[in-house]
């Protein structure tokens, strides 16, 4: 069945710059530039890559009490950030799954709200049909959003509006980078200092063609978005996490603050909080299979018996390790670091152990 | 070398005497990506023309290769266990997958030549 493909502002940069173009979320966007996927991991590690992200959806909340009214949907601390400061959160149903994962940061007068492309429609129903009447959802759909990632990125976009690697991690700031105006957040996705950056549809082109003139930075695609967060142990939506699956078992309780976890008051609050106290029956862990056999998402998990434990939801080839990788659940009692595994791929058993992850070390921001 | 065969799962047969070697052509490994790992058929199996013979994973998929025509495994590419970036960087050369009997000539003639496998591939966009 063909559906007509939305496209990013961005979509003839990456015509012109040679990008394979696949459909992801109902957006027509670059998997791969003629470098290619590992070239493209290695250039971000090593200097700086630039990603559009323009398919995931932007949207402020406004009210007065919007940071109390938005922690009814969201077991993360809002009310507790400062000014320009952001949150890792999810969207959780009443049975604690996630309906999605998102940023949330909290500007003067309203949250400002980054969401997956593939959940933003279901996420503004949501939202809006929970918000209080003196709260309102404003859909930023003239937004493009960009995002510069890598050890790099920084002394790159301080080249272009002096000041900005001053910027605290998981904070925003509102500048202009060559005299183009956006919204900066100190923040990424693929486990590497960098920003992600708010800027009109029509001002995202010219923006990231100057970026491109450093030659520190090159074109990155969905492909290595995907093996770099993988690396660095990030949840994707749709694999690792979705609505069956809490944020206890997905093992991020480290984004439920203190207060949250003590008041509660927020969707599937029952289960979550249980599930803190007493632990979750699965949780997602990090895989090392041995050998070079890539093992893929829906990939049976055993214990040394040979019974199911689980399923492989993210896997397959970490460039910066030049092995397998993998992340997925099991049950509690095998979810030990080094806790034996058998990956079952095309009849045969791959050894496998559980890892800590990330695979790869974060190398954020630390602020002083 | 004999002009080659190709399948329209875009795998490409050279015959040579009594054996074909087979590969994938480059439109598959550009369309595949970086390669990470080939699983190769063991040495004297038998499939039949369009069995599942090997495997080549990239970053992003697994790809199945299928046996161009009937016939025993003969020799594997033993160089992909190190080098699986072989088929990338020369699919129709050293990035060759195994080389199998001809059980059957006539399987060949099935097969396209240079020319319709070039206008296969236009036609798929």
């Amino acid at each position: 069945m063909m559906t007509d493909l939305q496209e990013t502002a961005l979509h003839a940069l990456h015509v012109s710059l040679g990008a394979k173009m696949v459909p992801f979320a109902g957006y027509s966007m670059p998997v791969q530039y003629p470098s290619g996927i590992l070239a493209e991991h290695r250039h971000t590690r090593g200097q700086a890559g630039l990603f559009d992200v323009g398919h995931m959806g932007q949207a402020r909340i406004h009210g007065t009490d919007a940071a109390r009214a938005f922690e009814a949907l969201v077991p993360g601390d809002i009310q507790g950030l400062e000014v320009d400061r952001t949150r890792y959160t999810q969207l959780t149903n009443d049975s604690g799954g996630i309906i999605d994962d998102l940023m949330v940061t909290r500007r003067g007068d309203h949250l400002f709200l980054v969401v997956n492309a593939a959940c933003k429609e279901g996420d503004y129903a949501h939202i809006a049909g929970a918000l209080p009447k003196d709260c309102r959802l404003e859909l930023l759909e003239d937004r493009a959003l960009i995002a510069l990632q890598g050890p790099a990125a920084i002394a790159v976009v301080e080249g272009l509006s002096p000041g900005l690697s001053k910027l605290g991690f998981m904070s925003l700031a509102d500048v202009t980078i060559g005299g183009i105006a956006c919204t900066v957040s100190r923040s990424g996705y693929t486990g590497e200092d960098g920003v992600e950056i708010s800027v009109a549809n029509s001002a995202v082109e010219g923006l990231a063609r100057t970026l491109l003139k450093d030659a520190r930075v090159k074109p990155v695609g969905l492909g290595a978005r995907d093996t770099l967060r993988l690396e660095a142990g990030l949840c994707l939506y749709g694999h690792d996490i979705d609505t069956t699956t809490t944020p206890i078992e997905a093992a991020l309780a480290w984004s439920i603050g203190k207060r949250r976890r003590a008041e509660g008051g927020f969707a599937g609050a029952a289960t979550i909080l249980a599930q803190l106290a007493n632990g979750a029956p699965r949780k997602r862990v990090g895989i090392l299979p041995e050998g070079r056999v890539p093992v893929r998402d829906h990939a049976d998990i055993t214990d040394p018996a040979g019974a199911k434990i689980g399923t492989i939801t993210s896997g397959g080839f970490g460039p910066s390790l030049d092995r397998p990788i993998a992340m997925g659940y099991v049950v509690a009692a095998q979810a030990g670091e080094g806790a034996p595994l058998g990956i079952t791929v095309r009849d045969k058993k791959i050894p496998s152990k559980v890892a800590r992850l990330p695979f790869v070390a974060h190398r954020y921001h630390k602020d002083r | 070398m004999a002009s080659l065969k190709y399948t329209d799962q875009h795998e490409w047969v050279a015959v040579d005497g009594d054996t074909a070697t087979v590969g994938i052509t480059d439109y598959a490994q550009g369309q595949l990506g970086d390669v990470v790992f080939v699983e190769l058929p063991d040495e004297g199996k038998s499939f039949a023309m369009g069995d599942q013979a090997a495997v080549v994973e990239s970053v992003k998929a697994a790809a199945e290769v299928y046996a161009p025509i009937s016939g025993e495994i003969v020799e594997v590419n033993e160089a992909l266990n190190g080098k699986p970036e072989l088929v990338n960087e020369d699919a129709i050369g050293d990035g060759w997958f195994f080389k199998i009997s001809i059980d059957d000539e006539t399987e060949l003639d099935s097969l396209m030549d240079e020319k319709e496998y070039r206008e296969f591939v236009k036609g798929l966009g």
